[in-house]
């Protein structure tokens, strides 16, 4: 005879149910970590080696004689077989040593946390610039859908697609560095500035705001408004028709219908309860742009001399700096973690359905 | 309602234009200041700042500006030396010891004083750490075991050299004008040495300061090394502890910008004072503009083809010579290097004792196919080439790639990263391959050595010299009469020596040197003093004023 359910007895098992999913969730997240890492750690690794360049040009230079580069092989490990020499990566790596870059002689943690914050500063504008003009151009070509308000939001977002953006770049830098002068000459700050001004953060627009140095912001801001412009544009080309898509999806939900039976004005309507519910996806798109602008600079920070990290893992990778492709490769592997894991929760406390499931 | 939407519309996109319209009516300012010499010039190959591991042509600038040496190359004739630290020197009769008498008085930046201790030790610490250029001076019999009995400090101001071989006195001297003889302030160093574990490479249980002084300085040349950031900036300030005549101008500074093109617009905007960097199109673009002058030397930077012996094509005399008529010179000369190179066929740089100024190759096509039907090739023969993908190497490439299939030779152009066709050429696995070749020292040995030497053929071979990787067992009569050059103490008769052994490399040689680099540099107007040298190490800034 089986005894009849409490309602005490159910809300445990749910209780309990409820704490080992959250567990099955953090260790399948844990699981989904360790094997990134490992990829990227392995995929680092054997790029290195196949890459038909001599690491040990990298530390000696095209001149040096046969008997020093011998001896420098060795100092690297580069005799061992392949299987030793990535035991070796892999142990140094998982103890967080990365070693010293050969091409700056620093550490390569040193290196990262000097151009870590200018890709930061340079992506973080970007994302801005694309989110701030994006949006209200996606709610706008939905809103309008079909005018060619909404043709002209698509051309825009498919020359961002579409176009190279070395080629806008070195356009952009003609028109408006060579041509208008509106600009300033490509690298982060003025020499003028390179030896009176010192960042605390690295953030040189915050930096310079902070010490109240107007002069430097305003430098920094003309070197940067043309880069950021273009990582914005791209960003905004990505940004612009998802919210398209999104805002068409809820403005055909029948609560919009509702609210207008309702009398509820219109700009209400979409920026209140279309917008907001759009929103929920719109944060994972933002998240991954942000991230993508983070890593995938690399064309514009050669452009525009910019010292950031996609330049610097770009260099590295040329020079078969394996230690400093590493370094490097962690923290952008570890930022597109952080960023995925900020959107999940971002997402989950804009939409309480997610929360309930 | 949809009007309501409208007009927020309006207000967002007035604003956001407002806002862009005030970000670009800033005005525009490029003046560098007036007391800063800035230039754009690639400096990615810069690799350390210490004068005993760097061997790079940049630094080998940014050395010559900010260390002292013994003696130095006497730019108004380069086949003679003239005092730097050093104020005069004798040689013994044996020719074995070199004596040299320091100036006196003389301080580093730190203001420590410059002793012959000082000059015996960089010698010690460069033979000791045995890095890329210490074979400069190795080669005179200096080694860990026996260096500090070689190379002594007599007294405070006398210092004394032994080689182990009665070399041609202007041998000696012309390597001792090399950046790996920068004397370096022995006390200052020593204060930041790090400690080594003893291997059986290495038996010394610190690092002479080598790790320190890759990104610090401790010099005494007319500038000192402020900062280098890798890819990015090499700032240098002027010393003011400088026993010479102080330099005009407080700062130098270098910043990394590889392309032409993005250093023309900054030339043409004044946002640098020098481009080091401007390819032949940007030249031409600039060449009117009222606000810019240029100035070229000659660099003892050679470019040749070669041609590796392990392929039997190749190794055909008849085949090597036939190549060397298929490449168009004069077409090349006009064009493709036009403002940053001469045509020059022997592998001595003009400016070099015993440079010889002969172009017995030009395009012929006719005789070229004459020469491979003698090669039992008369259609010729499909074969690659290796060329780094930078300009003008693919055009030149690509210009041979053409001229060589009017003869039939089909060339597929491998194009790739420089570190990338280096590996390749260095593990002697090309078959043609185009590259370049600059001096290691300002002395004819230097590309002497290279191109005419290859001690052992053998794939195990230790010393690469370039004759090595084009796997050509040079014919013993040539390496012989290298060698003998090296320990001719007359000058004239050592250059005659090298004027003879390069009629027989043309002949023979399984190279065609195509030409010799010519620096260019922009410079803004009110930049005056400027003058490059004959190699990196001879461009001097200290004299460089700004209106």
């Amino acid at each position: 005879m089986t005894l009849p359910e409490t309602s005490q007895m159910v809300a445990g098992r749910s209780k309990g149910a409820r704490a080992r999913g959250r567990a099955a969730i953090v260790a399948r997240f844990l699981v989904v970590i360790v094997t990134t890492y490992l990829g990227l750690l392995a995929v680092t690794f054997f790029i290195g080696r196949v890459i038909p360049i001599d690491p040990v040009l990298a530390v000696l230079g095209d001149r040096a004689p046969t008997h020093v580069v011998e001896r420098v092989r060795e100092e690297m490990g580069l005799n061992l077989p392949l299987y030793q020499q990535f035991f070796r990566y892999l142990g140094d790596a998982l103890q967080g040593n990365f070693g010293t870059s050969v091409l700056t002689t620093n550490t390569v943690m040193t290196d990262i946390r000097r151009v870590l914050p200018a890709t930061f500063e340079l992506a973080t504008l970007g994302t801005l610039i694309g989110s701030l003009i994006g949006v209200p151009l996606g709610v706008l070509a939905a809103v309008k859908r079909g005018s060619l308000i909404d043709q002209a939001v698509r051309v825009i977002g498919l020359i961002g697609y579409s176009v190279p953006i070395f080629w806008l770049a070195l356009l952009s830098l003609l028109l408006f560095y060579a041509q208008l002068r509106w600009v300033a000459f490509p690298g982060r700050i003025d020499v003028v500035y390179e030896y009176t001004f010192t960042p605390k953060t690295g953030l040189f627009l915050l930096d310079s705001l902070w010490q109240g140095q107007w002069d430097v912001f305003r430098d920094v801001f003309r070197h940067i408004i043309l880069p950021a412009s273009l990582l914005g544009y791209v960003s905004l080309a990505y940004i612009s028709r998802m919210t398209r898509n999104f805002m068409l999806n809820e403005l055909s939900q029948e609560y919009i219908v509702a609210a207008r039976a309702k009398g509820l004005s219109e700009t209400r309507i979409i920026w209140f309860h279309a917008l907001r519910n759009a929103a929920v996806p719109l944060v994972t798109v933002i998240a991954l742009s942000y991230a993508s602008l983070l890593e995938g600079s690399v064309l514009t920070e050669t452009v525009f001399a910019w010292p950031g990290i996609g330049l610097y893992i770009t260099n590295s990778l040329q020079n078969a700096d394996m230690n400093a492709v590493l370094g490097g490769t962690i923290v952008i592997g570890s930022i597109f973690i952080a960023i995925n894991i900020l959107s999940d929760i971002l997402y989950r406390t804009l939409d309480p359905r997610t929360r309930a499931r | 309602m949809m009007h309501t939407f409208g007009t927020t519309m309006r207000r967002l996109t007035a604003g956001a234009a407002i806002a862009l319209i005030m970000a670009a009516a800033a005005p525009a300012y490029a003046a560098t200041p007036a007391d800063t010499l800035v230039q754009a010039w690639a400096i990615d190959d810069i690799i350390s700042m210490d004068p005993g591991e760097a061997f790079e042509l940049s630094t080998a600038e940014i050395t010559a500006n900010t260390y002292s040496l013994l003696v130095r190359l006497d730019l108004s004739d380069t086949s003679k030396v003239k005092g730097d630290l050093a104020e005069s020197w004798t040689v013994s009769d044996d020719g074995l010891t070199f004596t040299f008498k320091l100036k006196p008085g003389m301080t580093f930046a730190s203001g420590n004083p410059i002793t012959a201790e000082d000059v015996a030790w960089s010698i010690e610490r460069v033979v000791k750490m045995d890095k890329s250029p210490a074979f400069i001076l190795t080669q005179f019999g200096l080694s860990g075991d026996n260096v500090t009995e070689k190379a002594k400090a007599v007294d405070a101001a006398t210092f004394s050299f032994t080689v182990d071989k009665p070399y041609a006195p202007s041998f000696v001297l012309n390597c001792l004008t090399a950046t790996v003889g920068a004397v370096v302030d022995k006390k200052l160093v020593l204060e930041h040495v790090a400690p080594v574990t003893p291997t059986a490479e290495y038996k010394y249980d610190n690092d002479f300061g080598n790790a320190w002084l890759k990104t610090n300085f401790a010099g005494s040349g007319p500038f000192k090394l402020r900062e280098w950031r890798a890819n990015e900036v090499v700032v240098l300030e002027r010393n003011d502890n400088y026993f010479g005549e102080k330099a005009k101008l407080a700062r130098v500074i270098y910043r990394h910008l590889k392309e032409s093109s993005g250093q023309r617009l900054a030339l043409e905007n004044g946002d640098i004072d020098i481009a080091r960097n401007l390819e032949p199109n940007d030249l031409e673009s600039v060449s009117g503009n009222a606000d810019l002058s240029f100035d070229s030397a000659p660099k003892g930077l050679v470019y040749f083809i070669t041609f590796n012996q392990k392929n039997p094509n190749l190794a055909k005399p008849e085949v090597v010579e036939a190549l060397k008529y298929l490449i168009d010179y004069d077409a090349i000369g006009a064009t493709l290097i036009k403002g940053v190179g001469d045509i020059h066929q022997t592998f001595l740089p003009k400016g070099v004792l015993g440079e010889l100024d002969e172009k017995p190759y030009k395009l012929d096509v006719a005789k070229a196919k004459e020469l491979l039907a003698k090669a039992g090739l008369p259609d010729g023969f499909s074969i690659t080439m290796d060329v780094r993908s930078t300009q003008p190497a693919t055009g030149i490439a690509e210009s041979f790639q053409q001229t060589a299939a009017q003869a039939g030779i089909k060339i597929e152009l491998i194009p790739g990263d420089g570190k990338q066709v280096l590996t390749k050429f260095r593990s002697r696995t090309h078959e043609i391959y185009f590259g370049e070749w600059g001096q290691d020292y300002f002395d004819p040995n230097s590309n002497a050595e290279t191109f005419t030497i290859n001690y052992d053929n053998s794939d195990t071979g230790k010393v690469k010299t370039l004759a090595w990787r084009s796997a050509w067992d040079v014919p013993k009569a040539m390496t012989d009469e290298a060698k003998a050059a090296l320990t001719e103490k007359d000058g004239e008769k050592r250059a005659a020596m090298y004027r003879n052994l390069q009629k027989k490399f043309l002949e023979v040689g399984p190279f065609a040197i195509v030409y010799q680099k010519t620096e260019v540099a922009g410079l803004r107007k009110g930049v005056a003093g400027f003058k490059l040298g004959p190699s990196f190490d001879n461009t001097f800034l200290g004299g460089v004023t700004k209106e």
